[in-house]
């Protein structure tokens, strides 16, 4: 095809939040020719909404932190089925990472001689985030973004071009990865304000396109989030794991209805901000499940007196992993205790002197008087559960991201799976983005720099295929029969909260799981008005195709596991089953195209002297009885010994 | 308690276009970007308009509503009577794409033209030692969401297209800010700002203060300190015979 513009890169990025900036980065300071392609403006990712920090064990509040601690606050809150060598990159690179930003430009709020300051969040043991007020992911897509702005100033004066070796593609969409024999060799895609077509040759493609939760009616999620890179990675030949793993973030708005889903960041609670019913009670204290029980207050004074001398006081439950806490809210809103609106009430407005809430919380404050007209110096927030973050993602190999079955093909963030096991800790989100971020690039160099010549090529037939199933939707014979985008992507979020939300059931996901086989097959009729030029319907109908592809995942993943864990729970199998804690689920694209195959697979083994950080009381709780009387070797399938086909 | 809702929006494929009249049913606590998306997904499915995250955060959904400059997802439908006609047009001051989508790319290129960041070399990462009130001022321009609602409602380039090689905008004048008051940065930004971005066509109306979402003061403790910076250095005896006499690497 003659009008379809054409790219060469030796990387392409594809999503412009915190992971694929970072990994572009690091990608151009291998001095490889890279590409961002991202769907909105350059600056604008999702990343942008996160609030309260980056968790790192820089120790700057309290030195006793490190980490082996930040590996095993990790791993308890994902309750033992992360992938452990994810959790220990993760723990022992975070700290670089952040520091890394100050040379950027990054301006952390401080500590009082001068460092990074660090925050307390659920699930963490120690002050561990750093933050600036409550808008740090701002202040991190900020920074990379003037980063890479640095490196074009770089190139403008060494090559007289700026995007001599770092370009990027701004409100541009990849619909299709190409492949040359299961390796990778470009990407389709389009821009969204043209229409126009275009294919990036490259050998290397870096995943970083967040998360699905636009699959979802109620979530703190922005249209961009709709399951691209996990849909593009299944259709190459790449795996997903962990996908029945979905993060409910306790605390979204729930009035007025059209901001339903919005976050409120977990720092409310970090900085002091309790919960209560309609009675007010705390009822956190009632939700304290028996392997937390050691680390949590049974009192509210305990609780209380945590905030000031944390080193002889056990933690309030209000600071549980997330998914604790937003079953707790789910229940007492079940109960009847809720509150007017259908959540319960978040109250930071006793806790705390109205300056300093506005100093620490601004952006809570903002955004509750602009849009509920609360004040929340003043009176409580009401708060619900919101789909936030999806633990599942595309399997790689945790030293170089490299997605398993499909050479050439790196993911990291939200994107790739296994980090976060069953539930993610607050804070560890945008430290992940910069440690995978920066290893994604690493690991594509050593894949450009070991290819040679040779590299893989775009078959035309493929691209023609790529832009035939771009253009269907304009289908003219159709007319009016067709399917809305607009009805069915409601349809989806309705079914998804319905059937796949926070509490599921056996039977429900069945009928998910038809609704879905339907839905895929309407997506192929969905039918939209206009033309190519910036028109919103079709941008859609074409984000439905991966929508529909990433719901059956999960939907699959969530009926296959029979049990209760983290982001996942099953009324018809409460509690955890150490049986299920030594398998992960991994979907691949079934033979139709539109769904998935789920099958079995070992979890990592942790190894022995990490193993040792954790105390045989707890594991007991986790492990089963076998795994624990033979070490954890047993299971006999460490990382190293994985297939990687 | 909902109701049907006037509205009067631009549609068009690019510098051509009109305003086009809407019915649409808006509901209680809704603000302007519920009723574009049901519009959206009712009357008018190929309607352009940008938007991310709908919650004041990303700076994506600027526009002008009745003629003001606003962020679409923070204007709430309550500050309207029931009767009330709502236009809805595009930023003024950039070319039109389609509908409510302006090229903003003028933005991105001022932005490329700003000196980076420069920290003194020597410095390692995690040796950076900074006070919370030292930081506090650039941090409060750091909380810009790059709306570019500044950059649009500035008069130095909203009536004067010629103006805009010469005038970085609020955006960039108060970024220059920003890194001049960086505790650690090193670079002199005094010059530059002068010169190649415009400051001293700034003639401190404060529109751009009037109409930032996120109420940063960019005239008061961005631009005017910078003025007197810049106005502290060229016209300071003292400084005009340091610079002349004992101009020594480093100094």
């Amino acid at each position: 095809m003659t009008n379809i513009e054409r790219h060469s890169y030796d990387v392409v990025v594809i999503g412009a939040g915190g992971a694929g900036l970072r990994a572009a980065i690091e990608a151009r300071e291998h001095n490889l020719r890279t590409a961002i392609v991202c769907k909105s403006l350059f600056g604008k990712a999702h990343t942008v909404m996160a609030e309260g920090g980056i968790a790192a064990a820089m120790g700057n509040v309290n030195s006793k932190d490190s980490w082996q601690v930040h590996f095993r606050d990790t791993m308890r809150g994902g309750k033992f089925l992360n992938h452990p060598r994810m959790a220990e990159l993760h723990a022992k690179e975070a700290p670089q990472r952040v520091w890394e930003l100050e040379t950027y430009g990054a301006l952390f709020d401080r500590t009082k001689d001068g460092r990074i300051s660090q925050r307390n969040f659920g699930g963490h043991e120690y002050p561990r985030l750093a933050h600036v007020g409550d808008r740090t992911g701002l202040e991190l897509i900020r920074t990379l973004q003037q980063k890479i702005v640095s490196l074009q100033q770089e190139d403008e004066r060494e090559f007289g071009d700026g995007e001599a070796r770092l370009k990027v593609f701004a409100e541009c969409t990849v619909t299709d990865l190409l492949t040359d024999d299961g390796a990778i060799a470009g990407a389709f895609g389009y821009w969204r304000e043209s229409g126009r077509f275009l294919v990036f040759e490259a050998p290397a493609v870096i995943l970083a396109t967040g998360g699905i939760g636009k699959s979802f009616k109620v979530t703190s999620n922005s249209w961009e989030y709709t399951g691209d890179g996990h849909a593009l990675a299944l259709r190459a030949g790449g795996r997903l794991v962990n996908m029945e793993f979905v993060q409910f973030h306790p605390t979204g708005m729930v009035w007025p209805p059209s901001v339903k889903g919005i976050l409120v960041t977990e720092s409310v609670r970090g900085d002091g901000g309790v919960l209560r019913n309609s009675e007010g009670r705390r009822f956190m204290f009632e939700y304290v499940p028996p392997v937390f029980r050691g680390q949590y207050a049974d009192t509210e004074e305990e609780a209380d007196r945590w905030y000031t001398d944390p080193d002889d006081n056990k933690r309030p439950p209000e600071l549980l992993p997330r998914d604790e806490v937003a079953r707790a809210i789910n229940t007492e809103v079940k109960e009847g205790r809720g509150s007017p609106h259908g959540g319960v009430f978040l109250d930071v407005s006793t806790r705390l002197p109205a300056e300093e809430i506005i100093k620490r919380l601004p952006s809570m404050h903002h955004q509750f008087k602009e849009l509920a007209d609360v004040d929340i110096t003043a009176e409580p927030m009401e708060v619900g559960p919101t789909c936030h973050y999806v633990m599942g993602g595309v399997e790689v190999d945790p030293d170089s991201t490299a997605a398993v079955g499909v050479t050439g093909l790196f993911a990291a963030g939200e994107v790739a799976g296994g980090m976060h096991g069953s539930n993610r800790l607050g804070g560890n989100s945008l430290s992940d983005l910069l440690v995978f971020g920066r290893r994604a690039g690493a690991g594509a160099a050593a894949y450009v720099a070991g290819l040679g010549e040779g590299r893989p090529a775009c078959a035309e037939t493929d691209v023609e295929h790529a832009a035939a199933l771009a253009v269907a939707p304009f289908d003219a014979d159709a007319g009016d029969a067709g399917e809305n985008p607009y009805t069915l992507h409601t349809e989806l979020q309705q079914t998804m909260n319905d059937l796949v939300g926070i509490i599921r059931r056996g039977p429900e996901l069945t009928d998910a799981l038809d609704v879905l086989a339907g839905m895929a097959k309407r997506v192929a009729a969905v039918t939209v008005r206009g033309h190519r030029q910036y028109n919103p319907g079709w941008h859609l109908a074409l984000d439905l195709r991966n929508m529909v592809l990433v719901s059956d995942a999960v939907a699959r993943a969530a009926q296959a596991r029979e049990e209760s864990r983290g982001g996942h729970t099953r009324e018809d199998f409460p509690g955890m089953n150490p049986d299920w804690r030594g398998v992960n689920l991994i979907c691949r694209l079934a033979g139709d195209g539109l769904s998935v195959t789920v099958t079995r697979q070992p979890v990592p083994a942790i190894d022995p002297d990490l193993f040792e950080l954790f105390d045989p009381a707890e594991l007991s709780k986790y492990f089963t009885a076998g795994e624990l009387s033979g070490g954890p070797d047993t299971d006999n399938h460490d990382h190293e010994g994985r297939e990687q086909a | 308690m909902s109701y049907q809702g006037q509205f009067r929006i631009w549609r068009g494929d690019g510098p051509e276009g009109t305003l086009v009249d809407y019915d649409i049913e808006v509901n209680e606590g809704e603000v302007v970007l519920d009723v574009i998306h049901r519009l959206q997904a009712t009357a008018a499915p190929d309607l352009a308009v940008r938007w991310n995250c709908k919650a004041g955060k990303c700076g994506s959904c600027s526009a002008e509503i009745n003629g003001r400059p606003r962020l679409l997802c923070m204007t709430r439908m309550s500050t309207f009577t029931e009767g009330e006609t709502i236009t809805v047009t595009p930023l003024r001051t950039f070319p039109i794409q389609r509908d409510l989508v302006t090229d903003v790319s003028f933005n991105y290129t001022k932005a490329r033209q700003v000196p980076s960041f420069a920290p003194p070399p020597e410095l390692k990462p995690g040796e950076y030692r900074m006070q919370q009130i030292d930081v506090e001022r650039s941090q409060e321009f750091r909380k810009c969401i790059e709306c570019f609602l500044c950059q649009d409602v500035c008069h130095v380039v909203r009536d004067h297209e010629d103006n805009k090689e010469a005038f970085s905008g609020p955006r960039f004048l108060m970024r220059i800010a920003e890194l001049d008051m960086h505790p650690l940065d090193v670079a002199d930004r005094k010059q530059t700002a002068q010169a190649d971005h415009g400051l001293g066509r700034c003639n401190i109306t404060k529109c751009c203060t009037e109409v930032c979402p996120e109420h940063i003061k960019i005239t008061d403790n961005a631009l005017i300190p910078l003025k007197e910076r810049v106005v502290d250095r060229r016209y300071d005896p003292l400084v005009w015979l340091g610079s002349k006499i004992s101009r020594r690497k480093g100094a």
